[in-house]
């Protein structure tokens, strides 16, 4: 691996650049799905491959490889300078890169069990188990559960000296339970929707989620959701669970405080930002217990977003982004914070594997804990819990937004009183984390990993962390997906 | 080029060494994937490439029948070394995994019509072709003193599926897209295209359509969120109604989570809508055969309204005593089929004839951050983006800031009262289709965005 990265870079040198830098990654994954009681997709893969990023003549170049022979490095770093020097077509100025220093480091995420050594029909069993439980529910049709596991090695080197050798184990697995009746689909999750819970751990996390245990509960609710009424429209208090405001931290304020897209870079796909350069340190971004921070230091927690070192050779840091409610910090590589007069990146370029350059991507993204408990949260008069993300969407500069979950429960003075199905909400995003009236202590703080962030073209897919207590919102505009 | 490196005995002597070596484990049904591509792509912004790319790609997998079990395995090396470790690991792994009683043997040869989709200039494309090509499309932007971002990639690949029955499905594809957005002090306009040939590309005047949105929508008016009548552009078309095509599924309505359980044969949309897979249309792409390599069929989706056939890969045909109709995703998987080659039947409206008979709609250029509400209804929310603008008494009048829908495709496919010729079409949140323009009555709109 080591010896790939060098190899890359001694021959990219030799051909004259500005800055160069070459990543050797080599990933191991394995998926294993059940359906109904059968096993689903069971598969293994293993990647290796290079990619070398040039900058010379004042253009970016990048060429990937698999092919990591003598002759295939040679063709790819020669493909990355054509493609550099092609760039003065259509150039506007020279790229200049925030100073950064030397580092030689080596870093292997936490994992207690490496999950490549637990077998694969041990990992069928267990899916198996949970499956059997939610079909012991009659109204359950389709009982799906999930594992994933990967192991990614990268060696990073750069024209500056740095040698830095990251190893991340991450795992992932949850499960659901569909249920259709009469001209009616429902569906409840555990313990997050689209893939469950991932994080940087090793198989420990799927003994630690109580998979098992949680089978009969969501199964039954998913059943019950048929005959629940429909979320009511209007003006109500809202109150999240921890996973789905990490879900809206990630769209209304991890992607507009990626300065990249600011500046304009993914404004063909997938947009700009309504935190334009003017608004630092002056928008009001949230209420005054609003604190969010991006962090990538281990010391935050396993999320998908944690690292020793990001993809340009930058170490991680953490940055608040928001202060009492106030918005003080972007997410920045080196060419942005040159960009706009910083002195250093905080290190948030990240690489979809090898094939791809490395693009400013959300770390782990998170809503310190507040102060109150969680029954100070739930004591309104009158309010809306709702859980577990169904459907997100924001428009293209991270402003407008609706958000649809599984489930919702009405509250009344602090209590349950009823289920409510196809529950959604929508607002502005400055005018809703505004509106945030409580948040849950640290003792209900949950680091939740979102692994299917898309960005950049040709399109990267990267791990997130988002952090965050169950928060309750006042006035918020409820159930407009479902009216007209 | 890849069809070289690539070509179909290579795969087989791959093949041949990947069934050698099962045959050391004592197995006999093996079927691989072999793919390989080289994707290139220039990416600019703010009137400037800024990112600049090239990828190339193999992948190897390997996937064992025994005894009813099934999984596979994949690696992007191809030495002798690497093969051998990926059989081992694939046959490891199958063992492993429980047996399924409805598992059939691997398919069988069959025929299929051949399609020819590589173009040798597209394979060959270099990066000051793209860049050219890009500063071209910049200056017609500029000129009108806007800026642009977008992409241009050429990408070949080539993908062969072969197993131990006799299957040896070949085909390469080559793929350009063009894509730009224009922007002008508080409005965007948008073009995007997809040709197999990148010669059938016109970046300039891509640029020159998106420019003219760009400008046209400037000062936008805020308008109430309510329902409007609505000329969807194709792209807005695709992208909205490309959504529901997973679910013409035998395995999807098998487990209840199809929109269509329990209405085959229904009439669902208006009797304009007729809608078809077709793996051979001139303007699609993509291969002749499935995940299985079983040969793909035309299927007539929709008919006048009525859900007629739906896709069937070899398992969900099995259990429903129907026939396979080439649709089925690579095994082992949980999805089942999918139709893959959508055409949409239009009719014969301009979308300038389609403003005209309008007095008073809005006319959508596409459609953004696309997600489903409502699995049933097919529901959907999203955004309009980058041109959307007043219709009144049969003409353009102004811009408009941007509107989120909550829209049932059901509802609107029945309330479709013009179509378009059909044409290919590039979106950003469904795969490339061949749909038409289409005026709608009644597009629920239910809240404006600040810009």
């Amino acid at each position: 691996m080591k010896d790939i990265a060098l190899r890359a870079l001694d021959t990219v040198v030799r051909r004259g650049v500005t800055y160069a830098d070459a990543r050797a990654v080599e990933i191991r994954e394995r998926d294993i799905t059940t359906k109904n009681g059968k096993a689903g997709h069971v598969a293994s893969n293993e990647s290796l491959g290079v990619g070398i990023r040039v900058l010379a003549g004042g253009c970016w170049g990048f060429a990937a490889t698999d092919d990591v022979s003598r002759n295939g490095i040679d063709a790819a770093v020669a493909l990355a300078l054509e493609i550099a020097r092609s760039g003065a077509a259509a150039k506007k100025h020279d790229v200049v890169l925030s100073p950064e220093e030397k580092f030689e480091a080596t870093w292997v995420s936490p994992y207690r069990v490496d999950p490549f050594r637990i077998p694969v029909d041990r990992n069928l069993s267990v899916l198996l188990a949970v499956d059997e439980e939610l079909r012991r529910n009659p109204g359950v049709n389709l009982a799906e559960a999930a594992m994933h596991f990967e192991r990614r090695r990268q060696v990073f080197a750069s024209t500056l000296g740095s040698v830095v050798d990251q190893t991340r184990y991450l795992t992932g697995t949850g499960y659901s339970a569909l249920s259709y009746k009469n001209g009616e689909i429902q569906k409840r999750s555990y313990p997050n929707s689209f893939g469950g819970q991932h994080q940087l751990k090793g198989y420990e996390l799927v003994e630690e989620l109580q998979l098992l245990e949680n089978a009969p509960r969501v199964a039954e609710e998913a059943v019950a959701l048929h005959s629940a009424d429909q979320c009511p429209e209007g003006e109500f208090n809202l109150i999240l669970d921890s996973s789905q405001i990490g879900l809206q931290i990630h769209e209304s304020i991890g992607h507009p405080i990626e300065l990249d897209r600011v500046l304009g870079s993914e404004a063909n796909y997938a947009g700009m930002s309504f935190l334009t350069l003017d608004q630092l340190g002056s928008l009001r971004y949230g209420s005054d217990i609003v604190n969010v921070v991006c962090d990538a230091r281990p010391a935050h927690g396993p999320g998908l977003g944690t690292f020793a070192f990001d993809d340009e050779g930058v170490p991680a840091q953490s940055t608040d982004i928001i202060r009492d409610g106030r918005f003080v910090g972007y997410m920045t590589s080196r060419e942005t914070a040159a960009q706009v007069g910083q002195t250093r990146s905080n290190g948030c370029m990240r690489a979809d594997g090898w094939g791809r350059l490395p693009l400013i991507r959300m770390t782990n993204v998170s809503l310190k804990p507040g102060k109150q408990s969680l029954e100070e949260v739930f004591d309104a008069d009158q309010a809306i819990y709702m859980e577990t993300n169904r459907s997100w969407s924001i428009d293209d500069k991270r402003y407008q937004f609706q958000f649809g979950c599984e489930v919702a429960w009405e509250i009344r003075r602090g209590k349950r009183v009823r289920m409510l199905k196809n529950p959604s909400y929508s607002g502005i995003t400055t005018e809703f984390w505004n509106a945030c009236a409580a948040i849950a202590g640290p003792e209900h703080w949950k680091l939740w990993g979102l692994p299917n962030c898309g960005k950049g073209q040709p399109e990267q897919v990267m791990g997130t962390g988002h952090g965050a207590s169950p928060a309750r919102f006042h006035s918020i505009k409820i159930g407009s997906a479902y009216a007209g | 080029m890849l069809v070289e490196a690539f070509n179909p005995a290579r795969c087989a002597d791959v093949f041949n060494q990947v069934a050698n070596a099962a045959r050391t484990h004592g197995v006999s049904e093996i079927e691989i994937i072999l793919a390989g591509s080289n994707q290139a792509l220039t990416r600019f912004a703010n009137s400037a490439i800024h990112q600049n790319v090239a990828e190339r790609t193999t992948h190897l997998s390997v996937r064992p029948m025994i005894d009813g079990r099934t999984a596979r395995a994949g690696t992007n090396r191809l030495d002798a070394e690497a093969i051998r470790q990926v059989v081992e690991e694939a046959v490891a792994i199958t063992r492993l995994t429980e047996a399924d009683a409805e598992m059939l043997p691997l398919a069988s040869a069959a025929p299929y019509d051949p399609v020819d989709r590589h173009f040798e200039g597209t394979a060959n494309a270099t990066p000051e072709e793209r860049a050219q090509a890009v500063a071209e499309a910049i200056a017609a932007v500029e000129c009108e003193h806007q800026t642009a971002a977008g992409i241009y990639s050429t990408d070949e690949s080539v993908f062969a599926l072969m197993n131990s029955r006799g299957i040896s499905a070949w085909y390469a594809e080559t793929m350009a897209r063009f894509s730009i957005t224009a922007m002008a002090r508080d409005s965007s306009g948008w073009a995007k295209a997809s040709a197999c040939n990148h010669a059938h590309l016109n970046p300039p005047d891509l640029a020159r359509a998106a420019s003219r949105k760009a400008a046209g929508s400037c000062s936008p008016r805020e308008l109430p969120p309510g329902r409007y009548t609505v000329i969807l552009e194709p792209a807005a078309v695709l992208d909205l109604v490309g959504q529901m095509f997973g679910d013409f599924s035998a395995t999807a309505i098998r487990d209840g989570r199809s929109f269509l359980t329990d209405r085959i044969g229904k009439k669902l949309f208006g009797e304009n809508i007729t809608i078809h897979d077709d793996a051979w249309h001139p303007l699609q792409a993509g291969a002749p055969f499935d995940g299985e390599g079983v040969p793909r069929t035309r299927l007539t989706l929709v008919d006048q309204g009525v859900v007629r056939e739906i896709a069937y890969s070899r398992q969900a045909a099995h259990a429903a005593g129907a026939a396979p109709t080439g649709h089925g995703y690579p095994l082992p998987n949980e999805y089942g089929e999918s139709p893959a080659n959508i055409v949409i039947e239009g009719g014969s409206a301009s979308v300038e004839e389609m403003v005209k008979s309008t007095s008073r709609g809005i006319l959508v250029t596409r459609f953004w951050y696309i997600r489903e509400v409502d699995p049933y209804e097919k529901m959907f929310t999203g955004m309009t983006r980058d041109g959307v603008f007043l219709v009144e008494d049969g003409r353009i009048t102004a811009g408009l800031r941007n509107f989120r829908f909550n829209q049932s495709l059901l509802e609107l496919l029945s309330n479709a009262e013009m179509l378009s010729a059909p044409a290919r079409v590039s979106g950003e949140e469904a795969f490339d289709m061949v749909v038409p323009a289409m005026k709608v009555r009644d597009f629920n709109f239910t809240d404006v965005t600040r810009f």
